[in-house]
């Protein structure tokens, strides 16, 4: 029956009239909602939850790194691809729900830092509080006899913590035979500080999302590449970029140097050991050119951006002739690297052919051999033994006059030459050797094989404020971290001096060393008992010796310093409650 | 830009040594454990032990500087006689992280640059961080408590240095060779060295305060170890210690990224999970800071952060496609 009667209780208990709560209306909702936002609380978990919201980007391929991997992952998982990009799972650090939780972020981070700098500047204009009526009930408190007067004592004792660089509430605020003062403000500046540069990073990140650009451009040995917003292979703006308008100069790569590792064995055979470009620039049709050596970690600075060489490949230098010997295409044309043996891919596109045009697609590999099941493939990055490997089209190579990749044929209005045996006509080229083409069609040439060099030219208005936040929002943090915020409070009491009569005699005060005279003629037998007590914020296992040495200072100020025994109550340490 | 094998291979060989060492020191620190397990059995020893067996977590005392002091000067008196293994497996610590110490050097000197250019050589600078860390922290305090669990993880390390990331001595990938190297990895090293011990003495702070709500009734060489709320003021100062040291890591790294591939932040995956650690870890160091959440909820933060650490370090480094493949394997 014991459950029948609970559950009668909890009944009774519904019944009950609900708790009256305060009506809200729109407003006070909206103050709910900004209070929530802002609380510490939130602030956790949206902190948690940007941590778990980042990690799909690390996992997945992202477009903004690598497009070709994502159209690769969704060519291979058919059934769940299309599900994991609707949900922006390969754009994740532009998707909304990613967006949301850094705002959101933002918010909570801007509600937290305004009001919090409002109150600290009171804090800091009004100084120390009032010293507490009880000191006892401090978690950590002293007390001490010093033969001094409360005057002279209360005066030791500002010195000695003003020295200690603790700020002191004015004496006149009518706070008779008290002290009170605070240290350790400047933590509450770093917090600030940290929380305000966060918003700076974030304002940078910004600038750079919406002013910000880069553009990235193949230059094969030899070739210049001029700035304009059709030179560059790939350009992505930010939407307030006028791409007319993008700085004027241009890049001419002289000769772009690569070595490969070929004395270690194993994982870093191969591994490449030096990329250098040697380049030619200028920066407007006036301006001279300036020879400029251009590598990995050093670029250039060029009209106020930044070139960076992050690739590099190579460009065989094809010539392709009709069946008068015409020169119908030569240049050194790109193919891109596929690996690290630098097996490329490429496609030589002869539009000037007639009366078709003539395209030829395949593989470009610097030291080629045979594999039994792979086929052809390169098996060292440098060019030991180069072959170009080659299948040919013919036909109308832009149907539609649609842009496409200059690195891939699209075969769609066009058919695949066969060799007289039916088999699909296959050229293998090494340098310098010239193939006829089969049916009059010509023939095509392997002149030799250049470098490229893979320039990317940044942009970014907001760089020199990024960085200018995040030292400040480390600066910031270490002092939000090392500085204690302690209060120490004292009341003084002059006590008469017959109740201590025994101790004047037995502590005899060194009368030349720390020289004042003060006190010494007046009355060299007042004493004054003074209790002292200190507070911190948070956990703070030094505030006790902390408080020792503001009494040995103090000690030492008056002139008491080793004088006397141990005074008695100088055991009653307090300890902290927790 | 020489490579010397010979010089490569002593490293190596010291290398093996310190794994050798450091396991005698860590069978000397669970010896040491297992002893003072036993002690406190002995009612004579116990009478002057006043270990908090489940009792109020506050020691007379706890306050005074330095804080673990007082509890632990008492542990360590009363059980002086028997804490042997203990000096040995110090002493032993010592000598495994010389020769951490010189292997790293002389893997230095054999490839002509800094000895962190891959995850070798990283977890060999790594072990050794965080050997001579423990060590510069037990001058100054008595941690022979804590010796088993660095010793532990630093031998694991090791064995999958030499083993598993092992890579042949050879000069750097062209990205890698700028200042920045230097100045971002070595603090990095630093911070995950600080992070590790923090980890260490989270877990058994953890494991403490179960002890002393009288959860948990095994595991008496806990009793050896300080009172949770000492273990907790030591891990938050880790931690403390730690995060800035890591901020400038992330920061290093940007200014480098922006120098090598011009741009300071293109969500890499290594960027992504040094970002998500310095979440992690600022979410820890905000639910210190919050009233509601409990001391146990912040500090299973933090170890989610080291966790955090782990994955970046191994999962990231070895499987995930970016622009920071330079494990070397």
């Amino acid at each position: 029956m014991a459950t029948t009667q609970a559950q009668t209780r909890a009944a009774d208990a519904r019944d009950e009239p609900p708790i009256t709560q305060p009506r809200l209306g729109p407003v006070g909702w909206a103050r709910w909602a900004w209070r929530q936002l802002t609380s510490m609380r939130t602030a956790l978990l949206l902190l948690l939850l940007l941590a778990v919201a980042a990690i799909p980007g690390s996992v997945l391929p992202q477009r903004n790194i690598d497009a070709g991997r994502v159209t690769d992952y969704l060519a291979r998982h058919t059934t769940i691809g299309p599900g994991l990009d609707r949900l922006s799972l390969f754009d994740v650090y532009a998707s909304p729900w990613f967006a949301s939780v850094y705002l959101l972020l933002l918010v909570s981070l801007v509600g937290c830092v305004v009001p919090r700098s409002r109150a600290h500047w009171e804090a800091m204009r009004t100084g120390p509080p009032r010293t507490p009526a009880r000191l006892t009930r401090l978690p950590v408190h002293t007390e001490v006899i010093v033969e001094a007067g409360p005057e002279e004592v209360a005066a030791a004792l500002r010195g000695v913590l003003r020295r200690r660089r603790y700020r002191l509430r004015r004496a006149a605020d009518g706070d008779g035979g008290a002290v009170s003062a605070q240290r350790g403000q400047l933590r509450e500046t770093g917090n600030l500080l940290f929380h305000t540069a966060l918003i700076v990073v974030i304002a940078a990140v910004g600038a750079r999302y919406l002013w910000g650009w880069r553009g990235d451009v193949i230059v094969p040995a030899g070739q210049t590449f001029a700035s304009t917003a059709s030179g560059y292979g790939t350009l992505s703006p930010g939407p307030f970029v006028d791409t007319g308008a993008l700085p004027p100069f241009s890049v001419r790569v002289d000769s772009m140097d690569v070595t490969f590792e070929d004395q270690a064995s194993g994982a870093q055979f191969g591994a490449p050991r030096d990329f250098i470009a040697d380049t030619t620039t200028t920066t407007g049709p006036a301006a001279a050119p300036v020879r400029q050596r251009l590598t990995v970690n050093h670029p250039l600075s060029l009209s106020g951006t930044s070139v960076f060489l992050l690739g590099n490949g190579y460009a065989p230098v094809v010539t392709v002739r009709d069946k008068q010997g015409n020169i119908l295409y030569r240049e050194p044309t790109p193919f891109l690297p596929q690996d690290n043996n630098y097996r490329s891919v490429g496609a030589i596109k002869v539009s000037a052919a007639a009366p078709k045009q003539l395209g030829f697609t395949g593989m470009f590999l610097p030291t080629a051999t045979i594999d039994p099941t792979a086929g052809p493939v390169s098996v060292f990055p440098d060019t030991r033994a180069p072959a170009l490997v080659l299948t040919m089209f013919e036909g109308e190579m832009f149907p539609g006059g649609r842009p496409q990749s200059v690195y891939s044929l699209n075969t769609a209005g066009m058919t695949q030459v066969r060799s007289p045996d039916g088999q699909p006509l296959r050229l293998w080229l090494t340098p310098g050797k010239t193939v006829t083409l089969p049916g009059g069609r010509g023939s095509i040439t392997l002149e030799g094989v250049e470098r490229f060099a893979g320039l990317s030219v940044r942009y970014d208005p907001g760089k020199g404020l990024a960085l200018v936040g995040a030292l400040s929002a480390l600066g910031g943090l270490v002092l939000s971290l090392t500085i204690r915020r302690r209060r120490v409070f004292a009341r003084l009491e002059p006590l008469t001096v017959g109740a201590v009569d025994e101790h004047a005699s037995n502590s005899a005060r060194p009368a030349s060393a720390a020289g004042p005279a003060f006190g010494q003629g007046a009355d060299s037998r007042l004493r004054t008992k003074v209790v002292l007590a200190g507070i911190s914020k948070g956990v703070d296992p030094g505030l006790a010796s902390e408080l020792d040495r503001v009494v040995a200072h103090l000690r030492k100020t008056l002139g008491l310093a080793k004088a006397g025994p141990e005074p008695p109550s100088q055991a009653g340490l307090g300890h902290p409650r927790e | 830009m020489t490579v010397n094998p010979l010089l490569a291979q002593y490293a190596n060989i010291a290398a093996y040594s310190a794994i050798l060492v450091l396991a005698a020191a860590m069978v000397g620190f669970v010896v040491d454990l297992a002893r003072s397990a036993a002690r406190q059995l002995t009612p004579a020893t116990a009478a002057r032990v006043p270990v908090p067996a489940g009792g109020s977590a506050t020691q007379p005392g706890a306050g005074a500087d330095p804080g673990a002091a007082p509890s632990e000067t008492v542990v360590g008196e009363a059980l002086q006689g028997s804490r042997q293994a203990a000096g040995i497996a110090i002493a032993l610590t010592w000598l495994g992280a010389s020769l951490i110490v010189a292997a790293a050097i002389l893997r230095g000197v054999a490839v002509s640059r800094v000895p962190w250019g891959n995850m070798f050589e990283f977890s060999l600078t790594g072990s050794a961080a965080v050997t001579v860390a423990y060590l510069g922290l037990s001058l100054r305090r008595d941690m022979r408590w804590l010796g088993t669990f660095v010793v532990a993880p630093v031998v694991l390390m090791l064995g999958l240095a030499v083993t598993v990331f092992y890579t042949e001595a050879s000069p750097l990938l062209p990205s890698l060779r700028s200042f920045w190297l230097v100045i971002h990895v070595s603090i990095a090293i630093v911070s995950v060295a600080l992070f590790t011990l923090a980890a260490a003495v989270t877990v058994l702070q953890l494991a403490q305060s179960r002890r002393e709500r009288n959860l948990v009734r095994r595991g008496r060489f806990m009793n050896a170890l300080p009172d949770a709320d000492t273990l907790d003021r030591l891990g938050h100062g880790l931690h403390v210690a730690a995060f800035p040291l890591w901020t400038f890591t992330l920061i290093a790294g940007a200014i480098w990224a922006q120098k090598a591939w011009g741009a300071y932040w293109q969500w890499d995956p290594k960027e992504v999970w040094t970002f998500i650690i310095w979440v992690v870890y600022a979410a820890y160091l905000h639910a210190r800071a919050t009233s509601g959440w409990t001391t146990r909820s912040a500090n299973l933060i933090a170890l989610a952060g080291y966790g955090c650490i782990i994955i970046n370090y191994t999962i990231v480094n070895m499987y995930f496609v970016g622009m920071h493949s330079y494990s070397g394997m």
